[in-house]
C-alpha cells in the first residue's frame, strides 16, 4: 500500500468514493508511514490511530451503503495542535496545556469530521504558534524532511513537515504572520491563508485575534482548494466570520488560467537580505507566469517596510491579553500551590513554569505596548500603520489583480541558527505579515529549489479580501508550469527518500 | 471606628460632591457573550460553556437583546446613543474572571450624556448621567475558613454560573450643590433606577439579590472652593437605606478628618452592614488595566431607525406615570402614598381599572383584602394567584348587586384557593345574593310572624325598627339576600 | 529607548510572570532590540490616519437571546487542578480586603 501515500488527496478521495480503496486501508497506510518516519521528522505530537481508524471505518460504511459524500471523504489529515478536538489532547505546543483534553471541538475540526476527513493526529508547532521554526515547541523541534538539520518553518512546521514526509496528504494550519505560508515555502508545499473572516477561528487557540486565520495545507494546489472549500464559510460562533459565499477556489485551482491577468511584483519585498537562489527562482516563476499569458508589472507598497514593526506591537499586545487566562486556576498546569501561597503568587509561578522564553518575551512586550503612557506611541501608532498598509493594498489592487513576492527571504535555516536572535527570526515573516495586517487572502506555492542549497523556494500570491480564488488561480498556473519544467510537483523530488519502494505494486 | 463630626457642622463648613456608579444585572435569557442560561442561582458550575469558562479557543458573540436593553436604558435616562461604539478588554488577574480580562467598554460607551430629574420632598434635582456601558459579570467566590471572610480564608472556591451575566454600568457625573440633601438625593436616584429597570423590564432590579449594585463616590470641599476634594469610593452599598447611611457616614468621617487639619486618602472603601465604612485598596496602587479594543468583537453601530424603534417601546417615566394616574384616579396624596408604598400595587390597580373596575374599588381590594392575604403568606401582591381581570369581575358582580362586599371576600378566598374564576366560585359555593321575591317573601313572612312586637312598631310608623327584621332575614338567608329588596318587602307588608 | 531591568520586572509583575534575575538580564536587552526595530512606526503614524483595529469593516454581529446547552458540571470541572464542593478550588486571595 505504500504507493497509496504518494497519491494526491483528490486522487485518494476519488478512489475511495469509487471503492477502489477503502478509507481504512488509506488511513492505515499513513499511520504506517508515520510509524516509519516520524521519529526522524517529529511532525506529530499525538497520533490518534484508534480514532482515525474508527472514523475511516465509519466513512467506509457510509460509502458502502451507497451514500454520496464529499470529494475528500476518507482522506486523512494532520491537524495542527492549536485546533481543539473534543477528548483529544490539545497542547498548543506548551507545557501549560500538557494533558488538557478540551470538552469541545473547533468549528473547523467539526467541519473536517462532517466531511468524512480522517484526522490522524495533532502536529507540532511553536508554543502558542509563536515562532518561525517550531523550535519554540515545548516538546522538541520538528525537522525539515528536505534536510533534517534544518527547520520546517513555523509555527506550523509539524503540518508542513507531515506533508513533505508523506505522512499525510492534507494538513491544517493557522496563520497570524506567516505560520502557514513560511512553513509551506521552506518545505516545498502549498499553504493558503484565507481572507480574514473566511474561516472560523472558533475553537482555535488564539494567539493574536485580529490576525489569526486558519487555512489549508497540502502538496498540490487543487488539494488545498478542496480542503479550503470544506473548512470555509460563515460561522455564527465567530463574530468576525464573514457571512458571504465561499469564493470559487476549487474552480480556480482546476482552471489555472492566468491569461490576461495583471500581476504586480511588490518592489519593497526583495533585494537586500533576500537569498540569491530565492530571487532567482522568484524571477523564473514570473517568467513562467508571463509565458502563461499574465502581464507582470512592478508596484510599490511604501508602507510595507513598517509592517514588521507594527506587527511586533499589535501581535504581542493581543497575545498578552489572550494568554492571560493561562493562570492555573481552571485547567492546565498549576505550579507552586503549597497551601501557603496566595493566588497571585501561584499564578505567577504557573506562568513562569508553563511558558517558554519566546512566549514570555511577547507577553512582556505586549504588556508594555498597552500600558498606560505608552499605548498611543506603540499600540495606537501600530494601528495607524496597519491602516496605511491596508491603503497600500487597496491602491495596488486598483492597478493589478494580484500582488506577488517571495514567501520568505531565505530557504530553510539550520535548527539553532536564529534561536538566540529574535529579530533575525522575526524577519522570516517579512513578506507574509502585510496580508495579515490587511486581512486579505494570500498563499505560498513551490517555485523550485534554490541552486545554492537545493532547498525549496516559495512564491507568494496576495489577492484582495474575498478574492481567495485568484490566489489559487495563480498558484495552479505556477504549479503547472513548474511541473512541466521539473517533471512533477516539487515534493515528488523527495518522495523517493521518504516513501519506501512499492513492494507489490 | 473612625472619628465622626456632627452632620450639620460638616455641612456648615463643606460642600459635598456626589458620584454614583450603579451596576445593573440584566434579566436576559442568556449571558452577555454566550448562549448559557442567565437565570439566577442553580447548582454550582452548571450554567457554563467553553466561552464563559474562558476555555482556550472559545470566542464571544454579543447578545443582541442585551444591546437592545442597553439602548433602552440609555434612552430612558435621556442619553445620546453612540452611532458607533466598541467593546474593550480591561486586563487584570483575578480568579473569579475566567479570561483574566473583563470584556467591557472603555472610551466608547454605547450611551452617554444623559439627564434625569428627581423629585425629593417637593424639590426637583437634576442628575447628569456620564455614561451607560455594557460589560460582563464575574463568577462567585466562597471563602473557606472559620469566618468565611477573604482575609483569613485558607483557600477559596469559585462557581462560574454568574460569569458572563450581562451588566450595565450607569455612571453619573459629579453632582454638587446638594448640601445636606446629598444622602436623600443619592437614595432617591437609586430608587429611581430600580423603578426604571422594572418598568423597562430589563432587570429584576432586586437589590438584596445583587441585581443592582451601587458604588458611592463622595468628596468634600471647603465652602466656596472651586476645586473638588479628594474622594473615596465606597463599594457594595446594596440597599436604598445603605446608600443614605454610607453617604452620611462618609460625610461625617471626611468632615472630621478635614476639620482636624488632616486629609482624605483617595481610596476604595467597603460598606459594612453595621453602619460604617472601612478602607480597601488605596488608589495609589491603582492597576494599569491596559484597555484596548476587543479584537474578537466587531463594533456596535445602531441605526437611527433601530434606535427610534426602541424609543417607541419605552414605558412612561415612573414619576410622570404616577402623577398622571393620581390625577386620572382622583386619589388624594395620602391614598397615592399607600399605593406607591405597596410593592406592585400601582401596576395591579392600573390593570384592574383597565379591566373595567373603578379606581377606588380596585385600590380598596388590592390594598385591603388582597394585601392582607399576601401578608399572611409573606408573598408579593403580584405573586398572588389572582389576576386584575378577576378582581374587576368580582367588583362588577358587587356593582350588579349579585355580591355583597362580604360575599366578595368569600369569592376572593375561593379564587386564591384555586377553585376557578369568580363566576365559578360564586356558582360552586352558592354565593349569589337572592333577590327572588318568592324566596325572600317566605323568609320575610316568617320573621314578621316570629317578631310581632317589632312588626307592630313598624306598622306604627317606626320605620327604623325595620333594621332588626332585615338582620334576621339576612341571617336566615345566610347573608345571601339582597338587603335593599328585603327592606322593601318588609315595608310593603307592614305598610 | 532602553528598557531597564526594573521596568521589565514591573511589566512581568503586571503580566503575572515570575522572572528570575538571570532571565531579566537576558530579556531586557532582547526587548530593547525589538523596541528599537518597532520604533519606526511612529515615523508614519500621523494624527490624520484612522487606526485600524479590525481587518474587515463588519458591525452589529449579534446573537439571538436563546439558551443553548453548555457543558455539564463534570465536563466543566474535569480539567481543574483542584475541585471542592463542585467548585473550582483556588489558593487564598491576598492583598485585597473584602
Amino acid at each position: 500500500m505504500t504507493d497509496v501515500i504518494r497519491l494526491t488527496a483528490a486522487e485518494l478521495g476519488r478512489k475511495i468514493a469509487a471503492r477502489e480503496l477503502t478509507a481504512v486501508a488509506v488511513t492505515q497506510a499513513f499511520l504506517d508511514q508515520i510509524a516509519r518516519n516520524d521519529d526522524a521528522v517529529h511532525a506529530f505530537l499525538y497520533v490518534d490511530a484508534e480514532g482515525a481508524l474508527a472514523q475511516a471505518a465509519a466513512v467506509d460504511a457510509r460509502l458502502d451503503a451507497g451514500e454520496t459524500m464529499g470529494p475528500l471523504a476518507g482522506v486523512p489529515l494532520a491537524l495542527k495542535d492549536l485546533f481543539t478536538q473534543a477528548g483529544l489532547p490539545t497542547t498548543a505546543g506548551s507545557r501549560m496545556l500538557q494533558g488538557w483534553r478540551p470538552p469541545y471541538s473547533a468549528t473547523v475540526t467539526q467541519r473536517l469530521i462532517d466531511a468524512g476527513i480522517v484526522i490522524l493526529g495533532k502536529t507540532n508547532l511553536d508554543e502558542f504558534a509563536m515562532g518561525s521554526s517550531t523550535e519554540n515547541s515545548a516538546f522538541g523541534p520538528t525537522h525539515n524532511p528536505w534536510d533534517l538539520a534544518r527547520i520546517p518553518g513555523g509555527s506550523g512546521g509539524g503540518s508542513s513537515a507531515s506533508l513533505a514526509a508523506f505522512e499525510a496528504p492534507l494538513a491544517m494550519g493557522t496563520d497570524t504572520g506567516g505560520s502557514i505560508r513560511q512553513p509551506a515555502s521552506v518545505t516545498g508545499t502549498v499553504g493558503v491563508k484565507p481572507t480574514y473572516g473566511g474561516t472560523s477561528r472558533f475553537g482555535v487557540i488564539a494567539m493574536a485575534s485580529s490576525l489569526d486565520q486558519p487555512g489549508p495545507c497540502a502538496r498540490t494546489v487543487l488539494d488545498a482548494a478542496l480542503l479550503h472549500e470544506v473548512i470555509a464559510g460563515h460561522d455564527p460562533l465567530d463574530s468576525t466570520s464573514i457571512d458571504a459565499p465561499v469564493p470559487p477556489v476549487v474552480e480556480a485551482a482546476r482552471s489555472g488560467d492566468v491569461s490576461g491577468m495583471k500581476i504586480g511584483v511588490v518592489t519593497e519585498l526583495g533585494g537586500e537580505g533576500y537569498a540569491p537562489g530565492v530571487e532567482q527562482r522568484f524571477g523564473e516563476a514570473l517568467d513562467l507566469l508571463r509565458a502563461a499569458g499574465a502581464e507582470i508589472v512592478e508596484v510599490s507598497c511604501p508602507h510595507f517596510s513598517y509592517a514588521l514593526g507594527a506587527y511586533y506591537l499589535i501581535m504581542p499586545s493581543e497575545v498578552s491579553s489572550n494568554l492571560a487566562r493561562y493562570d492555573g486556576m481552571r485547567y492546565g498546569l498549576r505550579a507552586g500551590d503549597d497551601g501557603s501561597r496566595g493566588t497571585e503568587e501561584v499564578m505567577a509561578l504557573t506562568r513562569e513554569e508553563g511558558f517558554g522564553a519566546e512566549v514570555k518575551r511577547r507577553i512582556i512586550l505586549g504588556t508594555y505596548a498597552l500600558s498606560s503612557g505608552y499605548y498611543d506611541a506603540y499600540y495606537g501608532s501600530a494601528q495607524k500603520v496597519r491602516r496605511l498598509i491596508a491603503d497600500d493594498f487597496d491602491a495596488a489592487f486598483a492597478q493589478v489583480d494580484v500582488l506577488v513576492s517571495p514567501s520568505t527571504p531565505t530557504t530553510a535555516f539550520r535548527i539553532g541558527e536564529r534561536i538566540d536572535d529574535p529579530l533575525a527570526m522575526y524577519k522570516s515573516d517579512l513578506c507574509t505579515i502585510p496580508s495579515n495586517m490587511a486581512g486579505n487572502a494570500s498563499g505560498s506555492f513551490p517555485a523550485g529549489l534554490a541552486p545554492e542549497d537545493g532547498l525549496p523556494v516559495g512564491f507568494q500570491v496576495m489577492a484582495p479580501p474575498l478574492a481567495d480564488d485568484r490566489v489559487y488561480r495563480v498558484g495552479a498556473a505556477l504549479e503547472r508550469a513548474v511541473a512541466e519544467r521539473d517533471g512533477g510537483v516539487l515534493t515528488d523530488q523527495i518522495a523517493a527518500r521518504w516513501v519506501p519502494q512499492a513492494q507489490e505494486a | 471606628m473612625a472619628e465622626l463630626m456632627d452632620y450639620d457642622e460638616v455641612l456648615a463648613r463643606f460642600d459635598p460632591t456626589l458620584g454614583l456608579e450603579v451596576h445593573v444585572e440584566l434579566n436576559t435569557a442568556t449571558k452577555m457573550f454566550c448562549a448559557c442560561d442567565n437565570s439566577p442561582g442553580g447548582e454550582p458550575n452548571t450554567k457554563v460553556c467553553p466561552v464563559c469558562l474562558g476555555l482556550p479557543g472559545s470566542l464571544p458573540v454579543v447578545n443582541g437583546r442585551a444591546v437592545e436593553s442597553a439602548i433602552r436604558i440609555g434612552l430612558a435616562l435621556g442619553c445620546s446613543i453612540a452611532p458607533w461604539s466598541r467593546f474593550a478588554r480591561k486586563n487584570y488577574f483575578y480568579p473569579d474572571m475566567t479570561k483574566d480580562f473583563q470584556t467591557s467598554q472603555y472610551d466608547e460607551p454605547i450611551c452617554f450624556d444623559g439627564h434625569v430629574d428627581l423629585l425629593v420632598d417637593g424639590q426637583t434635582y437634576g442628575i447628569e448621567i456620564e455614561r451607560v456601558h455594557m460589560e460582563e459579570d464575574a463568577g462567585k467566590l466562597t471563602h473557606a475558613g472559620a469566618s468565611g471572610r477573604i482575609q483569613d480564608a485558607d483557600y477559596s472556591l469559585v462557581d462560574y454560573n454568574r460569569a458572563g451575566t450581562p451588566l450595565m454600568e450607569i455612571v453619573t457625573k459629579p453632582i454638587g450643590g446638594l448640601g445636606a440633601h446629598t444622602p436623600d438625593v443619592g437614595r432617591a436616584y437609586l430608587a429611581h433606577l430600580r423603578d426604571l429597570m422594572v418598568a423597562l423590564g430589563v432587570s429584576d432590579a432586586r437589590m438584596e439579590a445583587g441585581n443592582l449594585r451601587c458604588d458611592v463616590n463622595i468628596s468634600l470641599a471647603p465652602k466656596g472652593a472651586t476645586e473638588l476634594g479628594k474622594r473615596t469610593e465606597t463599594k457594595n452599598v446594596n440597599s436604598l437605606r445603605a446608600v443614605e447611611d454610607a453617604l452620611r457616614y462618609e460625610i461625617r468621617r471626611q468632615g472630621a478628618l478635614l476639620s482636624a487639619g488632616g486629609s482624605v486618602t483617595q481610596e476604595t472603601r467597603h460598606w459594612n452592614e453595621q453602619g460604617w465604612t472601612s478602607p480597601g485598596r488605596s488608589k495609589e496602587q491603582a492597576e494599569d488595566y491596559r484597555y484596548f479594543p476587543e479584537p474578537d468583537l466587531v463594533p456596535v453601530a445602531p441605526s437611527a431607525a433601530w434606535i427610534e424603534e426602541l424609543r417607541a417601546t419605552l414605558p412612561e417615566p415612573p414619576a410622570q406615570r404616577r402623577a398622571r394616574l393620581q390625577t386620572q384616579w382622583g386619589f388624594t396624596d395620602l391614598e397615592m402614598r399607600d399605593v406607591v408604598g405597596t410593592s406592585g400595587s400601582l401596576d395591579l390597580i392600573d390593570a384592574t381599572v383597565g379591566a373595567g373596575a373603578s379606581a377606588s374599588s380596585a385600590r380598596k381590594w388590592w390594598l385591603g383584602e388582597l394585601a392582607r392575604r399576601a401578608n399572611e403568606t409573606d408573598a408579593e401582591l403580584a405573586d398572588l394567584p389572582i389576576t386584575p381581570a378577576q378582581v374587576a369581575r368580582v367588583q362588577a358582580l358587587v356593582d350588579a348587586g349579585t355580591l355583597t362586599d362580604k360575599l366578595a371576600r368569600s369569592v376572593f378566598e375561593g379564587v386564591l384557593a384555586g377553585e376557578g374564576d369568580p363566576d365559578a366560585v360564586v356558582a360552586s359555593r352558592g354565593l349569589a345574593v337572592v333577590s327572588d321575591d318568592g324566596a325572600l317573601g317566605e323568609a320575610v313572612d316568617a320573621v314578621i310572624a316570629a317578631q310581632p312586637d317589632v312588626a307592630d312598631k313598624i306598622r306604627a310608623g317606626k320605620v327604623q325598627a325595620a333594621g332588626a327584621l332585615i338582620g334576621a332575614v339576612m341571617k336566615a338567608m345566610r347573608g345571601q339576600a339582597d338587603a335593599a329588596r328585603v327592606r322593601e318587602l318588609i315595608l310593603e307588608r307592614l305598610a | 529607548m532602553a528598557l531597564s531591568t526594573e521596568e521589565v520586572a514591573r511589566l512581568a509583575g503586571l503580566a503575572r510572570i515570575t522572572v528570575s534575575a538571570e532571565e531579566l538580564a537576558t530579556i531586557a536587552p532582547q526587548l530593547d532590540i525589538v523596541l528599537d526595530a518597532v520604533a519606526s512606526v511612529s515615523e508614519v503614524a500621523n494624527a490624520d490616519v484612522t487606526p485600524m483595529t479590525h481587518a474587515l469593516p463588519l458591525t452589529n454581529v449579534f446573537r439571538d437571546d436563546v439558551v443553548r446547552p453548555g457543558l455539564t458540571r463534570e465536563q466543566a470541572l474535569a480539567m481543574a487542578p483542584a475541585v471542592e464542593e463542585d467548585r473550582f478550588r483556588v489558593p487564598r486571595i491576598l492583598g485585597e480586603e473584602a
